[in-house]
């Protein structure tokens, strides 16, 4: 037994910080991506649009079936040695371009569970006035089927930040790989790892408080 | 005015409707009513093409359609030519009242939104929810909200208002609001099609009542004849069956109209 070392926890802190922006970048630019992507793959689905709808189903099958390491190492370690041009890639594209495809196929159920969820005589009636599809789906469809979905895109989101620590294991030094360097160094893992833990919690936290207060704001048409 | 020539639509071997000609002419308002599942608001929705016809003409004021033939822009010409109020009202649940009619002005006619809006305002005047323009939907009666289904509708200025079963899901307390409306653009001669199974609405309102069984129409006349003397056999049952109903609903008054003083004339006969 020893006493747990709050001065180095206090230490790191500030050190850990540093690599946060880098964390939130990978998780940014996925989230972004996997968002694109995933509408992309949604409507495909809600208009099963003739030979994409299966290679779609096949593709969300797939990053739903396999683990997010298996597919991070198959990108970055496996494919540059089938294609030249991605020897160049680096762990931060990698983590980037894996985190998009595995989340966008879960989001893209999500997408479009929430598409299909928007009554459908709401479609009709727009219809009725004389408006297209593309214009009922930007100002009716869509903003409800959104406030359907945030919840649910949003704990994908907090899954997805907490994913990014798989980048370390691409030589990525974010988040974790830097805890991991530091407790290399001091052998107080368990402080290390404790620190980077509360950083996390934090950030999720600060999160879920932002995802209330969206969903909040969202739901006012809906009050009674 | 309006025609239809020869609507047929099916629904895999079932023919819905089997060849509806009808002629409406501006200002009419006429009444359809039938029995459950013969076509009625397959008509109406073939007429906006919710539903795609499989065979007929379709002519609106100078728009001439050969429905198996129809282009995009042709239907959503003919869309801006008829509106639709819809049973379960159908608002946008993420708009205000004021926007729900104001909605088409603004993404179909594009017009400004200031103007739009000032049109809306007028609109919400007229069916009396002014103070309801920033209310959304889910905050209002059914009747209120079907005013609002009404009032999109009169926004679009169609050519025809087609109404399917407009007081069915209502509460019977909101009934009468809806129906007094629908009155009220009747006096202006506001061109409708209107099904429904609201008989005293019919007697007091329509031109012209239209009665269809198994995707046809079998007869129509001014509802006095009709009422009194339906030629033919399918609507002296459907009469009966209908008048029965509405008569042990509406208690030992028997006041057919929902409390509205009887005119004496045209006065649908109770059946024994
Ligand atoms: N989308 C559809 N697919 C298949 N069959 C349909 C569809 N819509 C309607 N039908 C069928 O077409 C027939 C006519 O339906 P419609 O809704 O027009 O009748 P209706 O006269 O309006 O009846 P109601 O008084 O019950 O509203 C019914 O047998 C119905 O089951
Ligand atoms: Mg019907």
């Amino acid at each position: 037994m020893r006493e747990l070392d709050f001065g180095y926890m206090l230490e790191l802190f500030p050190i850990l910080l540093r690599y946060l922006p880098l964390t939130l970048e990978m998780a940014g630019a996925g989230m972004v991506l996997a968002l694109v992507l995933a509408c992309l793959l949604a409507v495909i689905r809600v208009l099963k649009l003739p030979g994409l709808n299966a290679l779609t189903l096949l593709f969300i099958s797939f990053f739903r079936g396999t683990p997010l390491l298996v597919q991070l190492f198959l990108f970055y370690y496996g494919l540059p040695q089938l294609l030249a041009f991605l020897t160049q890639i680096n762990g931060v594209t990698a983590t980037i371009m894996g985190l998009t495809l595995h989340f966008s196929a879960y989001m893209a159920e999500s997408i479009r569970a929430a598409i299909v969820g928007v009554d459908r005589s709401q479609t009709e009636a727009a219809l009725s006035i004389g408006m297209t599809n593309a214009q009922l789906m930007r100002r009716i469809v869509l903003p409800q089927a959104t406030r359907i979905a945030v919840p649910t895109l949003m704990n994908y989101f907090i899954d997805m930040i907490k994913a990014t620590s798989l980048a370390f294991t691409l030589g990525v030094t974010e988040l974790m790989g830097a805890t991991q360097k530091e407790a290399a160094g001091s052998f107080l893992y368990f402080e290390a790892f404790i620190t980077v833990a509360i950083l996390y919690w934090g950030i999720v936290e600060l999160l879920a408080w932002a995802q209330r207060r969206l969903e909040s704001r969202l739901g006012e048409a809906y009050r009674r | 005015m309006i025609e239809l020539e020869g609507l047929i639509k099916r629904f895999g071997d079932t023919t819905v409707l089997d060849g509806i000609d009808l002629e409406i002419q501006e200002g009419e308002i006429i009444v359809v009513i039938g029995p459950s599942g013969t076509g009625k608001s397959t008509l109406l929705r073939c007429m906006n093409f919710l539903e795609r016809p499989d065979a007929g003409r379709l002519r609106i004021g100078d728009l001439d359609l050969d429905v198996t033939r129809a282009r995009k822009a042709e239907i959503l010409a003919l869309r801006r030519r008829t509106a639709f109020v819809f049973q379960n009202y159908a608002l946008f649940a993420n708009k205000t009242a004021l926007e729900n009619i104001a909605e088409g002005l603004i993404v179909v006619n594009r017009w400004p939104r200031a103007k739009a809006h000032s049109r809306a305002h007028e609109i919400l005047e007229r069916i009396g929810l002014a103070e309801k323009a920033n209310a959304y939907p889910a905050s209002l009666s059914g009747g209120q909200q079907q005013r609002i289904g009404i009032g999109r509708a009169m926004a679009a200025q169609a050519d025809v208002i087609l109404f399917d079963e407009p007081t069915s899901s209502l509460d019977p307390e909101w009934v009468e609001e809806v129906l007094g409306l629908m009155k009220q653009l009747a006096r202006e001669r506001q061109t409708m099609l209107v099904v429904t199974h609201e008989m005293g609405f019919a007697r007091d309102v329509a031109d012209r009542v239209i009665f269809m069984d198994g995707g046809r129409i079998v007869e129509q006349d001014v509802p006095s004849r009709l009422f009194t003397q339906p030629r033919d056999e399918r609507t002296r049952d459907f009469l009966r069956k209908v008048l029965a109903n509405q008569a042990a609903s509406l208690g030992p008054e028997g006041s057919h109209s929902r409390g509205e003083p009887d005119n004496g004339q045209d006065s649908i006969k109770e059946t024994p």
